[in-house]
Formats: structure tokens, C-alpha cells, sequence
């Protein structure tokens, strides 16, 4: 009955701040219409951070290459051959898949701090490409003047920030939707299961390397469709967008969020964004150190993350006969770092 | 009669350590084995070379006569060799049922349901009776990780079953079980489809002597003795084994 309770209540919190979301563009000034648009759009990437990181287990800093790969993608595309929303959107999440399915022999066997490196490696790789590619991405300069986009054939372009903003909402409610299907789905079940114990999934005859490999390409898709969302927000982009602060942002938020709800990543990487920007013009370069010490508050007084600290109040319901059963260990934030 | 499984001339070393030096053995379909012996014999090393952990430096495993050596533990699992480790190894923080779910997906899909959803729902037909069959009925909605460490034990078990195993690999299933769990173990053991052949190491000879029906004893990773639980029993060498400090 309370777990039904509960149920409702998310769904209503959930249903309210999509109507606040809705609205937004009518309460507040354009620069912040623009500033909630591209929110959204790293919001985006923060669910596909925590796909990974919560859901697969596997911890990253790289989400800025696939990332970075589907706003380039957009970009070019929009310059040169088609403004179509739905097109640039399904381009751009190709190139985020293609990307991190190049990238996946070298993340696929590895895990813990390792994964962390090698992400890391990967999507300062990428940023450094951008800024030498000039021919394609304009280098450091980054490509500006890109096309209002528009949503379908035949529909106006996007010319003002709330248009651009309700498409980013549209598209990104589409893809968190299509991912929270995801999860409920076999290849969910495998995934957090792969988390819990990655050997006793391969005992029980699972191919752990390809759910691996599947669950990265996907999360590849859907930053890659972020970065399309960038693109339309801000109609310039740079290197500059997608460097290490960004990643490090939204690993932050997942983690300040809590990894394994992907409603949480998005909370957290709105939250973070918004408050970097909005900490950027109260503390002028004091900005990182409050998001430190608001990321070790977290960890510490939330180690489930803001949106499960319900959890840490409500214990996990055991028949009476059971209830001498040692607790299971906290669901720590970041993954346990798996040798 | 070609075994089931047979392992011959098995010999693993880790550095200057010999864990097994030329062991063999066979499996029959239904056997019962029994593998003991004194702590550092080798016992879990061969488990872990029959499940495809370790890949021994010599010798060869065969399946149904036919060489599984390159084969690793998700392979050899979808050809039935089913484990159940020392320490309860479940999915904390899916429920009793899911962890069945996803024991028993491997063999739905090989079963090849194409429908959306068919998959899933096969597995979970599948999870309700092995439920209840071990007890956990009314823990199918808890968290592994929320369960005592025997009823985890229960739920590993029921994953492998789930699996349909022909080969159910027991690496010391009663290791820290009271009394009255102990005895449902055996219970339940001794309720196993005949079809399924049992590979089990196990410290507790009482246990050993009443579920199987042929020991292998393992000393220094050589074989010491094999034969039927009499034979083991009356064993001069085994007795001096197990004088010299075995278990």
C-alpha cells in the first residue's frame, strides 16, 4: 500500500515538473529559456552517464566524445545539408553510436579506475581532434552561424529560444521516455544484474561482453542526440563545449542525482549545470570550489544520491521470519570499482 | 560409455604452487560425485577448470566427448555445467524471482522465442515453482541482497536449477548453513532430477557419504583415492589422509 503510495507520489512530482517544464518559457526571460534548453540538453547526457555508470556499472568521464561526435555531426549537417530536427537528431545519435563503438574494444574488458582512465583518455582524444580538424569543425573557433533547425519537413524553423527550447523538451522527454522502456526490458533486468555480480552473470550463461558493448553503443546514441540538442540551444559550438570540466559536471551531477535513476541523473546534471551558471555570476571563480564541496556534502549525507534519500528512510520490506537477514550493503553511489 | 564430462591429465600451476598435477576424472550421466580433501588439495581449482575459470596448463575437458577446454564459463553454462560458488553468489539488488529470471534467460532464448517480451515471461513462469520449491515463496519480492545467507544459498541453487543444468557443480553448498537448512539442503539435493549429474566439494563427510554415490579424494592436487562412499570410508589411505589432519 505505501510502495503504491509512493509510486504515485513520483509520478505526480514527475508529472508536475514536466508541466513546470512546459510553462517555463512563459515565466522566465529568454537567456534563460536558452540557458533551460541547453540544460536539458546536457541533462540528456547525464542520463546516458547514468545508464552507464548506475545501470551497467561501468563508471565515465568520456560522455563528451559521443557527445561532442553528434553535435559535430548536427552541425555539419544543418550547415550543409538538411535543417530538419528529426533528421540531424537520428544523424547525430549515429555518430555518438559509431563513435563509441569504435571505442569499445577499449572499454569493454575494462572496469573500476581503469574505465575511468581510459574515458577519460578517450574524450580528451576527441577534444583535441575538434581543435586540430579545422577543415570540418572550424578547430578552436568552433562552427558558428549554424541554421535554425526545423522540428519535421514542411514546419517553420525554430526562430526564437522558446521554440528551440519546447523541441529540446520534446526530444529529450522522447528519449528519456524510450530509456526508462529500456530498463524495464530483459536487457535492463541483464544490465543491473551484470552490475550486482558480473562473474555470476557469465556462470549463468550470459555473453556479459556484448551487453557491455550494447549498453555503451546505446549510451554512445543517446549522448550523440544531446549533442544535437546543444546545437539547436546554442546554435554555435566549440571544443570548448564538450572538455573535461563537462564531463567531470556531469559525472558530478549522475552521482549527486544518484547513479541508478535515470530521473535522478537528471535532476542532478540540471542542478549542477544551473548551479555552476548560476554560482558563476554570484562567486566569480569560486564556482568549482563550491561544486566540490556541495559533491563531498552529497557523498557524504546522501550516499544514494538526493532522489533516493527517501530510500535511506523507508527499509526494504522482509517478512517477519526474515528479518534477522543481515542488510545488503548501501547501493553505493559510484559503482563498487570491480578489479 | 562416453562420460559426460571428463577431465584427464589435468595440471594447473599458480607460479611455484602446483594446485593439480595430472588429475583425472569422469562424470556419468545422473553420478553423483563426491570430490575431498584437505584444504589446498585442489578441490576448487578443478571446479573452477570443469566451469572454465581456470584454464589448466595441460590436460583436456570434455563434454560429451567433446573438448570444451577453449570454451569460457558462459559457454560452458548454455552447454548445461551450472555452479553453485562457495560464498552465495546472487544479484543483491534484484529480487528473488529476477535473479531466477535472469539464471533462466539463457536457456529461454536458446529456445528461440522470437515474440517481444516471451523471453522474460517464460523465465519468470519458470521462476514460481523453483521458488517454492526451496522455500522462498514468500521472499520473491526481496532484494537478494536483503536475504540470510542460507536462504541465499537456497536462491543460488534455484538459479543454477533454472539454468536446467546436466551438470550441477557444488563448490561447499552447506558452508555456513544451520542445522535445519543443512537438512533442507540434503533434502533437496536428494530431490534433483536424476538427469542431472552432480559434481560435489564438500568439507562435512556426513553430507558427502549421503548424496553420493562415488568420492574422489584429492591430496597435494593429486588423486588419492576414488571409489564408492564404502570404499572411501574403509580406505587405509584415506584414513591416513584424514589422520594426518584432513578436515
Amino acid at each position: 500500500m505505501r510502495d503504491e503510495v509512493i509510486r504515485w507520489a513520483r509520478a505526480a512530482v514527475a508529472v508536475l515538473v514536466l508541466a513546470g517544464l512546459v510553462v517555463a518559457p512563459w515565466v522566465v526571460d529568454d537567456y534563460t529559456t536558452a540557458i533551460l534548453a541547453r540544460t536539458l540538453a546536457l541533462a540528456l547526457v547525464g542520463v546516458s552517464v547514468a545508464l552507464l555508470t548506475g545501470v551497467a556499472g561501468m563508471p565515465t568521464l568520456g560522455q563528451t566524445a559521443p557527445y561532442a561526435a553528434g553535435a559535430y555531426a548536427s552541425a555539419v549537417l544543418g550547415s550543409r545539408i538538411s535543417d530538419v530536427g528529426v533528421v540531424q537528431v537520428a544523424v547525430a545519435a549515429g555518430a555518438g553510436a559509431v563513435l563509441a563503438a569504435l571505442t569499445v574494444p577499449l572499454v569493454v574488458h575494462a572496469r573500476g579506475v581503469i574505465i575511468l582512465m581510459i574515458t577519460l583518455a578517450i574524450g580528451e582524444l576527441v577534444v583535441t581532434v575538434l581543435g586540430r580538424w579545422r577543415s570540418v569543425t572550424g578547430g578552436t573557433d568552433g562552427l558558428a552561424g549554424i541554421p535554425a533547425v526545423r522540428p519535421f519537413w514542411g514546419l517553420p524553423a525554430l526562430a526564437t529560444d522558446q521554440a528551440r527550447y519546447l523541441y529540446t523538451l520534446v526530444v529529450v522527454a522522447t528519449l528519456v521516455g524510450a530509456v526508462l522502456l529500456l530498463l524495464r526490458t530483459r536487457a535492463g533486468l541483464l544490465l543491473r544484474a551484470g552490475r550486482d555480480d558480473e562473474t555470476r552473470l557469465r556462470a549463468s550463461g550470459h555473453r556479459v561482453p556484448l551487453q557491455v558493448s550494447g549498453a555503451h553503443v546505446a549510451a554512445g546514441a543517446i549522448a550523440g542526440a544531446a549533442g544535437s540538442l546543444l546545437v539547436v540551444a546554442q546554435q554555435y559550438i566549440s571544443p570548448a563545449d564538450f572538455g573535461f570540466d563537462t564531463s567531470a559536471l556531469l559525472l558530478l551531477g549522475v552521482v549527486i542525482g544518484g547513479t541508478a535513476s535515470v530521473g535522478g541523473a537528471l535532476v542532478g546534471a540540471a542542478l549542477v549545470i544551473a548551479a555552476r551558471d548560476w554560482l558563476f555570476g554570484v562567486l566569480p571563480g569560486q564556482a568549482p570550489l563550491v561544486l566540490g564541496a556541495l559533491f563531498v556534502a552529497t557523498v557524504y549525507l546522501l550516499p544514494s544520491g538526493v532522489t533516493r534519500a527517501r530510500g535511506r528512510l523507508r527499509p526494504v520490506t522482509v517478512p517477519p521470519t526474515h528479518q534477522d537477514a543481515p542488510a545488503a550493503r548501501e547501493h553505493a553511489t559510484v559503482p563498487e570499482l570491480r578489479p | 560409455m562416453t562420460p559426460l564430462l571428463s577431465a584427464q591429465d589435468v595440471r594447473v600451476r599458480y607460479g611455484a604452487l602446483t594446485a593439480l598435477d595430472g588429475v583425472d576424472l569422469a562424470i556419468h550421466d545422473g553420478q553423483r560425485h563426491a570430490l575431498i580433501g584437505p584444504n589446498g588439495a585442489g578441490k576448487t581449482t578443478l571446479l573452477n577448470v570443469i566451469a572454465g575459470a581456470t584454464t589448466p596448463q595441460r590436460g583436456a575437458v570434455r563434454l560429451d566427448g567433446r573438448d570444451i577446454g577453449r570454451l569460457g564459463p558462459a559457454a560452458r553454462a548454455r552447454r548445461g555445467i551450472n555452479r553453485i560458488h562457495q560464498r552465495p553468489a546472487v544479484f543483491s539488488t534484484l529480487t528473488a524471482t529476477e535473479n531466477i529470471v535472469v539464471a533462466a534467460l539463457p536457456r529461454v532464448i536458446a529456445r528461440r522465442r522470437w515474440w517481444p517480451g516471451e523471453r522474460r515471461r517464460a523465465a519468470q513462469h519458470r521462476a514460481g515453482p523453483l521458488l517454492d520449491q526451496m522455500g522462498l515463496a514468500d521472499v520473491a519480492a526481496v532484494p537478494a541482497g536483503h536475504l540470510a545467507h542460507g536462504q541465499r544459498r537456497q536462491l543460488e541453487i534455484a538459479m543454477a536449477l533454472a539454468g536446467r543444468p546436466r551438470l550441477l557443480l557444488l563448490d561447499e553448498p552447506a558452508a555456513g548453513l544451520s542445522a535445519t537448512e543443512v537438512g533442507r539442503l540434503v533434502d533437496l539435493l536428494r530431490a534433483l532430477p536424476r538427469a542431472v549429474a552432480v559434481l560435489l566439494v564438500e568439507h562435512r563427510l556426513d553430507l558427502v557419504y549421503a548424496l553420493s554415490d562415488t568420492v574422489t579424494v584429492l591430496r597435494d592436487g593429486q588423486t588419492l583415492a576414488a571409489g564408492t562412499p564404502d570404499e572411501i570410508r574403509t580406505s587405509p589411505l584415506v584414513r591416513q589422509a584424514y589422520a594426518d589432519g584432513v578436515a
